[in-house]
């Protein structure tokens, strides 16, 4: 149970609060409403690469890090298809210091030439060292064009392609700032060893100020139902074979989620799954297979994967990997299985309250996908999936016309 | 208006509270530590056995013999052991490291009576089979065939190997090595690590009176030590006499570079100071090598420095993956670098920052008592107490520039950097 106050300022900044008094640190994390799926086809990898601009420098305070660091403060960021999210953690004697640095950068950034010269070239790098240059690495962008012909998660967060990072223009830096970057499109959390009065008061005086902007409002292309059978093979300098099918599956404000996520924990969560168990085990298939969702908030993909052993062709590998979703199909799962994996998430729910910053990124997330209370209640709803549900949602997910297989080949 | 150009006043860090554990010596000879802290109805216990010398025949005993923990008992198999602890929302982890191994439970305080068993169970009764030890075996093959085309992993095994020699610390094992593994060998091995009087158990968590009663009652009478003591001594580390190594990769986009010299260890009275001067050069995101190469040059998405502390020493490192076209520049970059903390005094504006954002990184570190913990582990098996707690933050806030140019011209000697390049040069 994560408790938590809440208002909004009057520019549309939704603030909530949470205290806990067991640790000498604060949290201030900064939710945008914006990621990868809201950028121009021509212009992808765009809110990633902002991100990073977003470190460059400010209206008023020419160096970010700095003076965050000097307060004895840490700060990252993460860019996803749907949000970017910044945090910060720091003695919280010092919280001014994140609320002065914070609110300047969603007043106006610097809009440096040497900084985006830089980054764009730190992102290519990212681009090389994350995608190009690890084995396997380029499956995001082979698989997402497959799964999704319309929706912008057609493309990864790092961009379609180096070129799109590299032409990008301090014009266009400009106008994402002034379509996303302001206080109606973001959630701040403040949490820790705070109080509500104080934060209410710090964010009057630094954040009051900033002007509302314009709202965004989303009108994306929605992925249409997949009814065909979609697969691309390719050769590549990787050492094994690996083979990933995946699945269209409801966004993650659907109802059906959590039945469907339950279904991966089944087939491969830790050493007592179905998968592991069965093909890594006892047949002997593969050395190591997978099954997760990506919990996206539009249509997400459920991914399986699994690197065959040697002497097993990728059509056996498939085949088993079938079979194992089959069953699904087809028999009801224990109540027993079923509870093992409730069992988990639950935990899993309770131990994420250990840590300040995850309870800060989750009310940020939640408020974001429509009430920060949803978190107290996501144990709940995982409790409540039962094995009919299960069965119903295994059935509409695998369908080879709802497909999209990708088979690495190691050259030879 | 507010003014939105000067920093709100900060006050710097004064007292950093760590908290200590109970202990007890069960009549076994096992060592428990108890932090009893929060409000959530669990706890992480350890189980922590020093690994046993290191036999260059038999390379991956300490290893294998740990991983393989879960994978069966006389009465229970492995399928079993992870049913049972996943019925309860538990978690059950082994982690391998170059001087002790772990059996980790995480586990809801009201499922302990279910979930202690099953440890107990593996760490008294572990049979190793040998079809499981075949799956093992073939298993990590393939996982090693992956792992040798990232060039990070390539750099770092090749690093090991010429700082560490033939050692535990240096192993770098390759698909022959996983063929010498025997299962008399891991029984024999089990039988004289995984003992009482080799063992520290550490419980961190919400530990009322009952559940330290059923811990103790689990693991004291029952499980006994055997006659012959866990022989827990290393050979010896030796450094290769060659400092230049050069794997070529001629179609990388990015060469991979590791870089460093054996350095003093945690016991050694200059280890405060010289983790400020190690912060400076790359131990944060502000530092000068990520200031330099990628902030200003663009050549990396990361670099950085770190300590790494042994029993027997320590290294200095860094690490980096840089632009394939950039390598020898970067290379020339982090020289210039090292040389500059040897020749110019750390501006004050720097050094005080570099101060606050250690002390602040050392509150944060402590977010939760499992972190308390971790503290304690780290003084427990350097054999310290946590008066290096005090003097670590004494010499962080201390610790003058000229202080630190000795120090520098002291440790950091370029020319006897052992240099590792995955890629192109």
């Amino acid at each position: 149970m994560v408790k938590f106050n809440r208002f909004i300022l009057n520019n549309g900044l939704r603030v909530i609060v949470h205290e806990d008094s067991t640790t000498p640190m604060a949290v201030v994390n900064i939710l945008y409403d914006v990621g990868s799926r809201d950028e121009n086809p021509e212009q992808t990898g765009f809110a990633h690469l902002f991100e990073h601009l977003m470190f460059g420098g400010s209206v008023n305070i020419p160096n970010y890090d700095g003076p965050l660091q000097q307060v004895g403060g840490e700060n990252n960021a993460f860019t996803s298809n749907d949000i970017t999210n910044y945090y910060i953690t720091l003695p919280s004697a010092n919280l001014e210091t994140a609320f002065w640095l914070e609110s300047d950068r969603m007043l106006n950034l610097a809009f440096n030439e040497k900084s985006l010269e830089v980054q764009r070239n730190v992102v290519v790098e990212e681009f090389k060292q994350r995608y190009l240059n690890q084995p396997y690495g380029d499956v995001w962008l082979r698989l997402r064009p497959l799964v999704y012909k319309k929706h912008p998660y057609l493309w990864d967060t790092i961009g379609k392609n180096i070129e799109h990072i590299e032409n990008a223009k301090i014009e266009d830096v400009k106008a994402f700032f002034k379509k996303h970057y302001n206080p109606q499109n973001a959630i701040m959390v403040v949490g820790g060893d705070v109080k509500f009065e104080q934060v209410k008061e710090l964010a009057e005086k630094w954040f009051g100020p900033i002007p509302p902007g314009e709202k965004y409002y989303r009108d994306l292309p929605q992925e249409p139902e997949q009814h065909e059978v979609r697969r691309e093979t390719v050769t590549a300098k990787v050492p094994l074979n690996d083979v990933y099918i995946a699945l269209q599956m409801p966004g993650r404000r659907e109802k059906e989620f959590y039945a469907v996520e339950l279904m991966a924990d089944i087939l491969s969560r830790g050493n007592s799954s179905r998968m592991y168990r069965n093909l890594v085990k006892e047949k002997q298939l593969f050395s190591e297979v997978h099954a997760y969702v990506l919990g996206s908030l539009d249509k997400g993909m459920f991914v399986l994967e699994g690197k065959p052993i040697a002497g097993i062709s990728v059509e056996d590998a498939e085949a088993a990997l079938w079979n194992e979703v089959e069953q699904l199909k087809n028999h009801e799962v224990p109540a027993d299985e079923l509870t093992k994996v409730q069992h988990k998430t639950e935990s899993t729910m309770i131990f994420s309250e250990m840590s300040l910053l995850d309870k800060g990124m989750n009310l940020a997330y939640y408020e974001l996908i429509g009430d920060a209370e949803l978190l107290n209640h996501e144990t709940e709803k995982f409790l409540a999936v039962t094995p009919a549900q299960i069965k119903e949602e295994a059935n509409k997910l695998f369908r080879k016309d709802n497909s999209s297989t990708l088979i690495y080949l190691a050259e030879q | 208006m507010i003014n939105r150009k000067t920093a709100p006043d900060f006050r710097p860090i004064e007292n950093i509270h760590l908290i200590r554990p109970e202990h007890k010596k069960l009549t076994n000879g096992c060592d428990v530590f108890c932090f009893n802290s929060g409000d959530q109805g669990l706890v992480r216990i350890e189980w922590i056995f020093h690994n046993l010398r290191f036999d260059p025949a038999k390379p991956l005993l300490n290893m294998a013999v740990n991983t393989m923990l879960t994978d069966g008992t006389h009465t229970l198999s492995a399928s079993e052991i992870a049913d049972k602890i996943d019925f309860y929302g538990a978690f059950l982890s082994v982690d391998y490291g170059f001087e002790q191994s772990l059996v980790t439970l995480y586990s809801l305080t009201k499922h302990l009576d279910k979930t202690l068993p099953v440890v107990k169970d593996i760490l008294t009764d572990s049979i190793f089979p040998q079809k499981e030890l075949e799956t093992f075996i073939r298993n990590q093959q393939q996982k090693l065939q992956v792992s040798l085309q990232k060039n990070d992993v390539v750099a770092r095994r090749t690093f090991n190997k010429a700082l560490y020699g033939n050692t535990i610390y240096g192993l770098t094992p390759d698909a022959d090595d996983y063929k010498t593994l025997q299962r008399e060998d891991m029984l024999v091995h089990f039988k004289h690590m995984y003992q009482p009087s080799n063992c520290t158990l550490i419980i961190a968590g919400k530990v009322e009176q009952d559940t330290l009663d059923l811990l103790t009652g689990t693991f004291d009478n029952a499980w006994a030590s055997t006659t012959i003591a866990a022989d827990i001594t290393q050979p010896n580390i030796a450094h290769s006499p060659e400092h230049f190594y050069f794997v070529e990769k001629p179609e990388v986009l990015q060469s991979a570079i590791r870089m460093g010299l054996p350095f003093i260890n945690r016991e050694h009275p200059d280890f405060p100071a010289v983790q400020v001067l190690n912060t400076v050069l790359g131990g944060y995101f502000g530092s000068r090598l990520m200031n330099n190469i990628r902030e200003d040059k663009g050549y990396t998405y990361g670099i950085g420095s770190g300590i790494s502390s042994f029993k027997q020493g320590g290294a200095l490192f860094i690490v980096t993956e840089v632009g394939a076209d950039f390598c020898k520049a970067a290379i020339i970059e982090i020289e210039k670098e090292v040389e500059l903390l040897k020749t110019a005094i750390i501006p004050d504006e720097e050094l005080s920052l570099v101060r606050n954002y250690m002390l602040g990184s050392l509150l944060g570190s402590l977010e939760n008592v499992f972190s308390h913990a971790d503290k304690f582990k780290n003084l427990y098996f350097s054999e310290m107490g946590y008066d290096y707690y005090d003097r670590y933050t004494e010499v962080v806030k201390t610790v003058t520039a000229g202080e630190l140019l000795i120090l520098a011209n002291q440790y950091l000697d370029f020319a006897q950097f052992y240099k590792v390049i995955v890629g192109k040069y």
